[in-house]
């Protein structure tokens, strides 16, 4: 029996990350003060466009990139001052795939497995375990280079997982695969989550983060926007969404003064031919909102009601769309 | 140690590739029988020239061909490189605690043994065809460690040029731009004493020559100062290239 730890709030966080700037010696400043935790056992995903400093971030903590200046500590330690003690703590599934692809699957087990220095007995145990758990078995002995994309992610994840680390990194997971795919491997994530190991995963898909994460954490230009569980971050939204797609673009800036104006509507917001009106309770809204816009003579092509998606949050938050990023929107040419 | 042991591992999988293309594996061994016969035709009659100072051109080029197979053969082990740097599979391994080091030296190793098992063909084949090694075992080591050295430091700056420059097109191209010059300014295929002045003194500072003589030297059995101070500058200039390539894998993290 080993001394019993003192209970401190802060060695629950595997991952602790305060004020993190990053600019690239080409002068591209990806993170702007970047602050956030990841407590032990969690799914935390970072949530943003392209570009928005996920993968700037994941680098970080995983030792590949110094940052500019804040502080990241990664399992208790500091991931510039003690690197090594990171990296044997860490398992990092990178966006491009990381397997070589000229050797078979299982030997690029084997290979992680020396370099984790596990004892040949475990590191056979753990591989066969991982094979099953990710239904390669099959084409264990086959190059890589054969492999399906989905085949190929789920050996990627297997490799962070052979050290069985604090904190496994998934930086964008699913980018590339089919729907299917991508709904097989999110059942295999929740399958190995949880048993006490956190993961970070960045990701730009919004269903994903709302599938997936205890908490997340929406980033835009390096900053972060907000924080929270997916609930609590529609729960913010308070109330639903009603979405109306106008027939002529030049009517949007009178449609929203107009819709501004009903009773029971909180706040208006405009993204391309659409009009997104968040109102207390929607159903009662609707009927004032298509008043509204006939009187004043603004053809509506369709309107809905929904509950506010992360996709609302986020336009809520950023003020612009998730699949439009801000400079795009601004200048068309 | 965490070096050796990580080097070792790392060579495994590298080796484990090059097994898995055996077309590559006989074109690499064909390569220097195809040259020696080439040069050894080609050439034959120049041994009967004024001032050349050997009795069999295959005797006389054998050595050199040694050489110059670890120079084609080394010189573009960046382009490997290239390939994990592209994958992500060299940042894998540095999110790893894998050695740093051993991610470069594993492949230099490799360029370093292939090298090593042409220079043996090309042994065999030259006995074949009637040259006469006079060195003996010391003398057959020292061709070999003369062609795995000059290999694994070809193999560092082609491995440099990949971190630094990140293309594919520049490593071709730099290697290439080298490799002849530093072929035809040396006695490889050539006797010192037939060559223009201006090239046998270029041919003092060129360290394929160093590789040359040593390679000759221990062929033929001279084993002299000559061949102990060519060595040893050959040897400084692998320490050099492989400093190169280790500094151009430290910029090549710190610019993550």
């Amino acid at each position: 029996m080993g001394d019993a730890a003192p209970v401190d709030a802060a060695l629950d966080n595997v991952i602790e990350v305060r004020d993190l700037h990053k600019t690239y010696p080409s002068g591209v400043t990806a993170l702007r003060g970047l602050s956030f935790t990841v407590a032990a056992g969690e799914i935390f995903a970072l949530l943003g466009p392209n570009g928005a400093g996920k993968s700037s971030t994941v680098r970080i903590l995983t030792t590949l990139s110094a940052p500019t200046r804040g502080v990241a500590r990664v399992a208790g330690f500091d991931v510039v001052e003690q690197p090594q003690q990171v990296r044997r703590r860490i398992g990092y599934v990178a966006q491009t795939s990381g397997v070589d692809p000229l050797i078979t699957g299982r030997e690029n087990l084997e290979l992680q497995s020396q370099i984790f220095r596990l004892p040949p007995e475990t590191a056979q145990h753990r591989m066969a375990e991982l094979l099953a758990l990710f239904q390669l078995d099959e084409v264990a002995d086959r190059l890589v280079k054969t492999y399906s994309g989905g085949l190929q992610r789920r050996l990627d994840i297997a490799m962070g997982l052979i050290p069985q680390p604090e904190v496994l990194f998934l930086d964008e997971p699913t980018t590339g695969l089919d729907p299917q795919s991508r709904a097989v491997m999110w059942q295999e994530i929740r399958r190995f989550a949880g048993r006490g190991l956190a993961i970070l995963l960045t990701t730009h898909y919004l269903e994903e983060a709302d599938q997936l994460a205890d908490r997340l954490a929406i980033i835009d230009r390096g900053q972060m926007i907000m924080e929270g569980s997916p609930e609590e971050l529609k729960g913010s939204l308070r109330g639903d969404v009603i979405s109306i797609e106008l027939s002529d673009r030049d009517n949007i800036p009178e449609a929203q003064v107009q819709v501004g104006r009903v009773e029971g509507i909180t706040r208006v917001l405009t993204d391309g031919p659409e009009l997104f009106a968040q109102a207390g309770h929607g159903a009662s809204a609707v009927p004032a909102v298509v008043g509204a816009l006939e009187k004043s003579g603004i053809d509506i092509v369709q309107i809905s009601l929904s509950r506010p998606s992360l996709d609302d949050v986020y336009l809520s938050a950023t003020g612009h769309s998730f699949r439009q990023p801000g400079p795009i929107a601004e200048d068309p040419s | 140690m965490d070096f050796l042991r990580d080097t070792w591992y790392l060579y495994l999988r590298l080796a484990r590739m090059t097994r898995r293309m055996p077309i590559f594996l006989v074109l690499s061994i064909m390569q220097p029988v195809l040259w020696m016969l080439l040069f050894g035709q080609l050439f034959r009659v120049v041994i009967t020239l004024p001032g050349f100072g050997a009795d069999s051109y295959i005797q006389f080029i054998a050595p050199g061909i040694a050489i110059m197979t670890a120079l084609f053969s080394a010189s573009y082990t960046g382009i490997g490189m290239l390939r994990d740097i592209d994958g992500g599979v060299l940042d894998r391994l540095l999110a790893t605690p894998v050695s740093r080091s051993a991610v470069v030296v594993s492949r230099v190793l490799l360029a370093a043994s292939q090298v090593m098992l042409q220079a043996g063909i090309l042994v065999l084949m030259s006995l074949a065809l009637g040259a006469r090694p006079q060195g003996g075992v010391l003398g057959l080591s020292l061709v070999f460690a003369a062609a795995a050295l000059l290999a694994a430091a070809l193999a560092a700056i082609s491995c440099g040029l990949a971190l630094i420059t990140r293309r594919q097109e520049m490593v071709i191209a730099a290697m290439n731009f080298i490799i002849l010059p530093m072929t035809f300014l040396s006695s490889m295929i050539m006797a010192p004493g037939l060559m223009p002045e201006w090239i046998r003194a270029a041919s003092r500072g060129n360290p394929v020559n160093w590789a040359v003589v040593v390679a000759r030297l221990g062929f033929e059995g001279q084993i002299s100062t000559e061949l102990a101070l060519n060595l040893a500058m050959l040897i400084t200039f692998t320490v050099a290239c492989a400093f190169f390539a280790t500094s151009a894998f430290r910029r090549y993290q710190q610019g993550g």
